[in-house]
């Protein structure tokens, strides 16, 4: 047990010594005109942003914005057709095996094998990622408790549900201590209380290891749990900050009302009250500074009849929104319907 | 360290204060002990899976028992007449129908890439900081090595088809089984490492592989052949491993030397005898030059 050593002095849980490669004062993750073009598509332009140690660094957009293609670049599964990506202090196209040892990847999609059992899944990839032999023992059960697997070990992972094989996943990512975590969608597909479960497993690690975590997600909530989020639409980047200042920057309350004739209404509140609105998510929809001292003025003066009114304040999907002049779910509804209906059907037949 | 007793999909089994030790990792730079550790690791996958699927091995049992006991004493009525006493057309094709049963599992444990492909687990092997050429070299000795096993199975089947369980002649067998089982699982990586769906795959490689085993000479001998099969026989690599199984297995078989000659002859390019190590160096060459070409495909990056 040589290599093994136990710190239990650190009991914020440095988990990997060797942070030569990115000392902390040097992005882990730097990227700088990234452009990715798959034939006359051009899934990513010209993109730059970088994620400082030990943040969690939200990656969001609607399906098909180049937030996968990012994440595979990054990973090294891709290469730039343009622009620089440094993960790690490694140049992700270069330096492709250094940048590789660096991070943990969970997919969208379950990378387990599911003829194995848990325990052998992981030894598949500590040999894999040549993880010190003595290591492998301590360091296996460390990460299948920290997502409450390891009485699970020897189970067939195809008898895993489907949060216990992304908790499996993400114990999977952490067995060789990389410098940085990539969780492209964790939650997607799995029900509201397993999403929130996979949570509190992530907010956990987040203390637990000296780890930073690079995320994608299209549901606007979970980016509330990130430190700094980026907004991709077509490819760019729209905007990036933390959640509160994005917030912040939109600044208005979002009203949205149903009525009896949606164009005539769109149109009395244009000449009524000089304010543009438009149809979101069956609604019509319309930001004002102040919601409250709104409503009242806008039953008095309305001239089409109300059917409902609700008012909200500024959220990530209003920040989405006010950057790209749709919420994330228009976004999605046009393009992805197909996608997603393909990825169920995929789903279901594996199971 | 704490224990988890959680397995319910909703509360974090620890605290993060319950975690006293922590384990240090650091995963050293790649070298050839690393790469050898991946080929390891792959080839052991390949016989997990083997040795929890015994369905699969029985299954591919199921073939080569059918061609070797209904096929051979069905045609064996026909064709036993040219035979000398104490040989059976079962003996006759028995080397022929042992090559067979590895066909389907070499075959078979290549396509599990085209599986592992569509199922995501390809993309946790392709991300590894290690060689494209260690887990290409790992898939393909771990797919010859079950299909030998499997190949050992139908070993076991010898005695009924009166062949004898001779240790040199067992050895013999169990290497050559081996060489064709490994060029037959490169051939396989080769094509999936192309082909990225299941059902295209399998079409395609039964295609290939049916016509292979019918124009090696497993079930029939390669003299007094029409010019057109003569010359495709020897033009199917698998000729060239069928000849030296069937040659190892008559030379263990007392019979009259003119019978010899003639149900198992020297595979001949225009009456030239090819000596058995050519041939068994072509199919090597074979499966290793396939190997390399799997190796480049999936070196490629997107």
């Amino acid at each position: 047990m040589a290599l093994v050593t136990h710190t239990s002095t650190n009991a914020g849980g440095a988990v990997a010594p060797d942070r030569a490669t990115a000392p902390a004062h040097e992005p882990v993750i730097s990227v700088s005109g990234l452009t990715k073009q798959y034939g006359e598509v051009q899934a990513v332009r010209g993109i730059d942003f970088e994620v400082a140690r030990g943040e969690t660094f939200g990656f969001l957009g609607p399906n098909g914005a180049g937030k996968t293609t990012t994440i595979k670049i990054l990973c090294t599964l891709a290469n730039a057709t343009a622009g620089v990506a440094r993960v790690a202090g490694h140049d992700a196209r270069t330096e492709r095996d250094s940048v590789r040892r660096n991070i943990g990847l969970v997919f969208q999609d379950t990378t387990l094998d599911t003829y194995l059992t848990a325990e052998q899944n992981l030894r598949f990839h500590a040999e894999l990622y040549g993880v010190p032999k003595a290591a492998v023992g301590p360091r296996m059960r460390q990460v299948m408790d920290m997502v409450g697997l390891w009485d699970r070990k020897d189970s067939l992972v195809s008898t895993y549900s489907g949060g216990m094989q992304r908790r499996l996943e993400i114990a999977r990512g952490l067995l060789h201590a990389p410098h940085v975590l990539f969780l492209d969608e964790p939650t997607v597909g799995l029900d509201p209380q397993t999403r929130s479960s996979i949570w509190a497993y992530i907010n956990d690690l987040k203390r637990r290891e000296d780890i930073t975590i690079f995320l994608t997600t299209h549901y606007m909530d979970e980016a509330e749990h990130c430190d700094r989020i980026a907004i991709i639409d077509h490819g760019k980047i729209v905007a990036i900050d933390t959640p509160e200042a994005l917030k912040a920057s939109v600044g208005k309350d979002r009203v949205q009302i149903h009525t009896a004739d949606d164009p005539a209404a769109i149109a009395a509140l244009a000449d009524t009250f000089g304010l543009e609105a438009a149809m979101h998510e069956g609604a019509v929809t319309f930001s004002v500074a102040s919601g409250e001292q709104f409503v009242p003025r806008l039953f008095a003066e309305f001239s089409v009849p109300i059917r409902s009114v609700s008012v909200s304040r500024p959220s990530l999907d209003d920040v989405f929104m006010s950057y790209t002049g749709s919420t994330i779910r228009d976004a999605e509804a046009s393009s992805t319907d197909a996608m997603r209906q393909m990825a169920q059907r995929f789903r279901a037949g594996r199971r | 360290m704490s224990v988890a007793t959680q397995t319910t999909d909703v509360t974090p089994a620890t605290a993060a204060g319950e975690l006293v030790g922590q384990i240090r990792v650091a995963v050293p730079e790649r070298g050839l002990q690393h790469d050898l550790r991946a080929v390891g690791i792959v080839w052991r996958r390949e016989l997990i899976r083997f040795r929890t699927d015994r369905l699969r091995a029985i299954t591919s049992l199921i073939q080569p028992v059918l061609f070797l006991f209904v096929l051979g004493n069905g045609l064996g009525a026909l064709a036993g007449r040219n035979l000398p006493a104490g040989i059976s057309f079962m003996t006759f094709i028995y080397p022929g129908v042992l090559a067979m049963s590895v066909l389907f599992t070499a075959i078979f444990s290549a396509a599990s890439i085209v599986w592992d492909r569509e199922f995501g687990f390809l993309r946790e092997i392709l991300v590894a900081p290690v060689s494209r050429a260690a887990i290409v070299i790992g898939k393909c000795l771990g797919g010859a090595t079950i299909a030998t096993f499997q190949g050992i199975i139908f070993l076991i089947l010898a005695g009924f088809a009166h062949v004898p369980y001779n240790p040199i002649l067992i050895v013999t067998l169990i290497g050559e089984l081996l060489l064709l089982s490994f060029t037959l699982t490169a051939f396989g990586v080769m094509m999936a490492a192309r082909i990225k769906q299941f059902q295209a795959f399998m079409a395609l490689t039964q295609m290939l592989v049916m016509p292979l085993f019918f124009l090696s000479g497993a079930l029939y001998p390669l003299n007094g052949l029409p010019a057109w099969l003569g010359v495709l026989t020897r033009i199917d690599p698998l000729t060239y491993i069928v000849g030296p199984m069937r040659h190892a297995v008559f030379s263990h078989l007392t019979m009259p030397a003119v019978f010899e000659q003639h149900l198992a002859p020297a595979i001949t390019w225009v009456g030239w005898a090819v000596p058995l190590g050519l041939s068994l160096s072509m199919v090597a060459i074979m499966g290793l030059g396939m190997m390399a070409i799997a190796i480049a495909e999936f070196s490629k990056t997107e």
